[in-house]
C-alpha cells in the first residue's frame, strides 16, 4: 500500500485516494484542429521515471492535488497543490 | 447505549441539525462568526461556540451542527458572499462510541493512528470504515462521534460490533 502525503490532510493510506491521471495538462483554446484537440485527449506521455499525476482524496478532504512519482520505483518525491509549478526534482531512482 | 464490549458502548445519536458550507475563506469566516466563533477552525479541528460546532472536513469546507437558534442566522451571515450552504441532516446518521476500548474498535476498520497523541480530542476527519465513508470526530480521550451516510448506517454499526466481539474474545483467551 502507498502512504499518500495529502497537503491538506497529511499522509493517508492509498485506499482513501483516488488517481487522476497525469498533471499539468493544459486545455487547449476552443479553436484547435481536430488533431491537437485529440492530442489534448488522448496523448501522454507514459513516463518511466518521475511522473507528475494528479490525485484526489476522495474518502477525505475530496480536493484534487498533484504528485511527482517514479513509475520505477513508486516512490512519492514531492506533494504540491493544483495550480503550483511542478516542483524540480532530480530523475533518479 | 449498549455496551458491545467490555469498556466500550455504542449509541445511536438523535436526529440533528447538519448543514455544509463550501467556500472560500470569506465564506468560512462568516459562517464561524455566525457560531459565536473568532475564525474558522484550522483543518482537521473542531471548534464549538454558543451557536454550535463548526468541523472542517476540507480546506473549502465546514460541516456545521447549529442550535436551533443560530441555524436562521447562518442563512443571514453567509448572503452578500458567495458560497454553498447544503442542509444534509437527513443524509447522515451518527454514532457515538464510548470508552476505553472506542480507539480500538475504530483502529480495526480503519488505518488511521487513533492514538491521542495523533489523533487529539477535538480531531475530526472523513476516512473509510471499512468500506464506507465515514466521519471520525474525538469528542474525548474516549468517546468518538462518528458519522455515516444513512444507507451506510447499517452496515456499520454491524461492523463496529463484530470488531467488538472479536476483541471481546480475545479479552476472554488471555
Amino acid at each position: 500500500m502507498l502512504l499518500i502525503d495529502c497537503p491538506y490532510c497529511g499522509p493517508r493510506a492509498e485506499i482513501e485516494f483516488a488517481y487522476g491521471g497525469e498533471a499539468h495538462i493544459a486545455r487547449p483554446a476552443a479553436d484547435v484542429s481536430e488533431a491537437e484537440w485529440s492530442a489534448f485527449l488522448y496523448l501522454r506521455d507514459n513516463t518511466k521515471g518521475v511522473l507528475a499525476e494528479r490525485w484526489r482524496h476522495s474518502h477525505g478532504c475530496g480536493r484534487f492535488f498533484n504528485a511527482l512519482r517514479d513509475t520505477r520505483t513508486d516512490q512519492f518525491h514531492a506533494f504540491y497543490e493544483i495550480g503550483m509549478p511542478r516542483p524540480d526534482v532530480r530523475d533518479a531512482v | 447505549m449498549v455496551e458491545i464490549t467490555e469498556g466500550c458502548a455504542l449509541a445511536g445519536l438523535p436526529p440533528m441539525v447538519r448543514l455544509v458550507v463550501q467556500g472560500r475563506v470569506a465564506a468560512l469566516d462568516a459562517a464561524a462568526a455566525s457560531l459565536g466563533l473568532e475564525a474558522p477552525p484550522p483543518m482537521l479541528r473542531v471548534a464549538s461556540g454558543i451557536g454550535g460546532s463548526a468541523l472542517r472536513l476540507g480546506p473549502f469546507e465546514l460541516l456545521i451542527l447549529p442550535t436551533w437558534e443560530a441555524r436562521a442566522g447562518l442563512d443571514a451571515a453567509l448572503a452578500p458572499v458567495p458560497h454553498s450552504l447544503v442542509e444534509v441532516s437527513d443524509r447522515n446518521v451518527g454514532f457515538l462510541l464510548e470508552g476505553a476500548r472506542a480507539a480500538d474498535i475504530l483502529a480495526g476498520l480503519c488505518p488511521l493512528d487513533f492514538a491521542l497523541s495523533s489523533f487529539p480530542v477535538g480531531m475530526v476527519t472523513r476516512t473509510l470504515l471499512d468500506k464506507a465513508d465515514a466521519m471520525v470526530w474525538r469528542t474525548d480521550a474516549h468517546s468518538f462521534h462518528v458519522e455515516v451516510w444513512r444507507s451506510f448506517g447499517p452496515y456499520v454499526e454491524a461492523q463496529l460490533r463484530e470488531v467488538a466481539k472479536g476483541i471481546s474474545f480475545s479479552l476472554l483467551t488471555v
